[in-house]
């Protein structure tokens, strides 16, 4: 069963809610995976006791051109469909952080001139913390090119129920993260801008054909726009956290929301196991 | 010399273009013979990205010695510069201003990409 965790911007606790989810899903005995796909800042291992127990760097194949031979034909920038090849002055030019890896300018050179070398763009960590198994993706800083890297880290989910920390917003590496969940959990605050950001994430779920589920954080502070819009789009909201003092302390130390009130971790159980059985309905 | 100016359309009067990579076409400017050509860029209207690329590619491969545009992102500005063209980020004006500008030489080169990927 695979599970997404995403919020429409960053900052609205999600990390800190799938972290709590995690835990909660934990000590009821179901074995996770909790996959960080946040690869420009995946920090759910900082809120997590864990020992790493892998790590491995992540490369993609990125072309690389020998100018001696190339005669500017521009087959290669022809068959590009990112725009990553440019031919000025008969000669190619290629712009390596646009590359999609797909292998098509090596194939297509006729004068053998482009190769296909190994570009690290970031790292894979595994980790244990208790009974939960984290795998954590980084990105390179200055790499753009997340979604390969978010690819790889899902492949290495192996517990029963996979649990993924996506990429705040809407772009390409969110697609990617929540792409073949049986469900998402969509974090948001009660704010215009959560309000504003989630209804383009809702956007976003409903192209994909997603089904997904509201949580709001710090629930009782802002205003009811998010809970009136939930309601006009028919929209299920499982989960409303408390803003309380404890919490907020507890953000700026590192725990999980599940740790920082007893209320909170019993909420937290409850909530996750209806989560999963609700996770049948999809299945 | 021959400057390639993004422009909506070749009428002398409109507007220029201020974005590079998703500008619809270049006017390729001759300061000596004051003649003028038209470039079609509408290839890039709906590319997802590298657009600022190509458009650098087609004003390279018509052999300006200068662009001006309203802004330009850093791939473009990279090909540009490093092909030995001269970038000149003007305000949205008519083009016969522009071209005015440019040639009393009021008109600032540009020495760094002023937008990131996307907006150009
Ligand atoms: S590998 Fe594919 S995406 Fe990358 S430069 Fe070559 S053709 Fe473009
Ligand atoms: S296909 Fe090969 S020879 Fe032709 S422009 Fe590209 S790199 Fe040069």
């Amino acid at each position: 069963m695979i599970i997404a965790v995403a919020s429409g911007k960053g900052g609205t606790g999600k990390t800190s809610v799938s972290v709590s989810l995690a835990k909660a899903l934990a000590d009821s005995n179901k074995k996770i995976s909790l996959l960080d796909c946040d690869v420009e800042e995946p920090n759910a291992h900082l809120l997590l006791e864990c020992r790493e127990i892998s790590r491995s760097e992540f490369n993609v194949k990125i072309p690389s051109l020998d100018l001696s031979r190339c005669t500017g034909c521009g087959k290669c920038a022809e068959i590009c469909e990112f725009n990553c090849i440019a031919i000025v002055k008969k000669r190619a030019v290629i712009f390596p952080d646009l590359c999609h890896s797909c292998g098509g300018c090596s194939l297509v050179c006729p004068e053998k001139c482009i190769k296909e070398t190994d570009s690290k763009t970031g790292e894979i960590l595994e980790y244990n913390a208790g009974i939960i198994h984290l795998v954590q993706g980084i990105l390179d800083i200055g790499k753009a090119m997340a979604p390969p890297l978010i690819r790889e880290v899902k492949k290495l989910a192996r517990e029963e129920i996979a649990l993924i920390d996506c990429p705040p917003g809407t772009s390409c590496p969110m697609v990617t993260a929540v792409g073949g969940a049986d469900y998402v959990i969509l974090v948001t605050e009660p704010t215009p801008f959560g309000l504003h950001d989630m209804t383009l994430a809702v956007e976003t779920l409903r192209k994909m054909k997603m089904n997904f589920y509201v949580i709001i954080n710090r629930a009782d502070s802002g205003d009811d726009r998010v809970e009136k819009y939930c309601t006009s789009e028919n929209i299920e909201v499982i989960m409303r956290i408390k803003e309380s003092i404890d919490a907020a302390r507890a953000y700026s130390k590192g725990i999980p929301l599940y740790d920082a009130l007893p209320e909170f971790k019993q909420y937290f159980i409850l909530n996750s196991n209806k989560i999963i059985s609700r996770a049948g309905e999809f299945k | 010399m021959k400057i390639a100016i993004s422009i909506n359309s070749l009428d002398m009067d409109d507007k220029m273009d201020m974005r590079f990579g998703r500008a619809k076409k270049f006017m390729i400017y001759d300061t000596e013979t004051k003649t003028n050509e038209l470039i079609d860029n509408t290839q890039n209207l709906n590319a997802a990205q590298g657009a600022g690329i190509q458009s650098a590619q087609n004003v390279i491969n018509t052999g300006a010695d200068a662009v001006i545009t309203g802004h330009t992102g850093p791939k473009a500005y990279k090909l540009l510069s490093e092909s030995g063209v001269k970038i000149y980020h003007s305000e949205e004006k008519p083009v016969k201003d522009v071209i005015a500008d440019f040639i009393a030489g009021t008109l600032k080169e540009a020495d760094s990409a002023d937008v990131e990927g996307h907006w150009v």
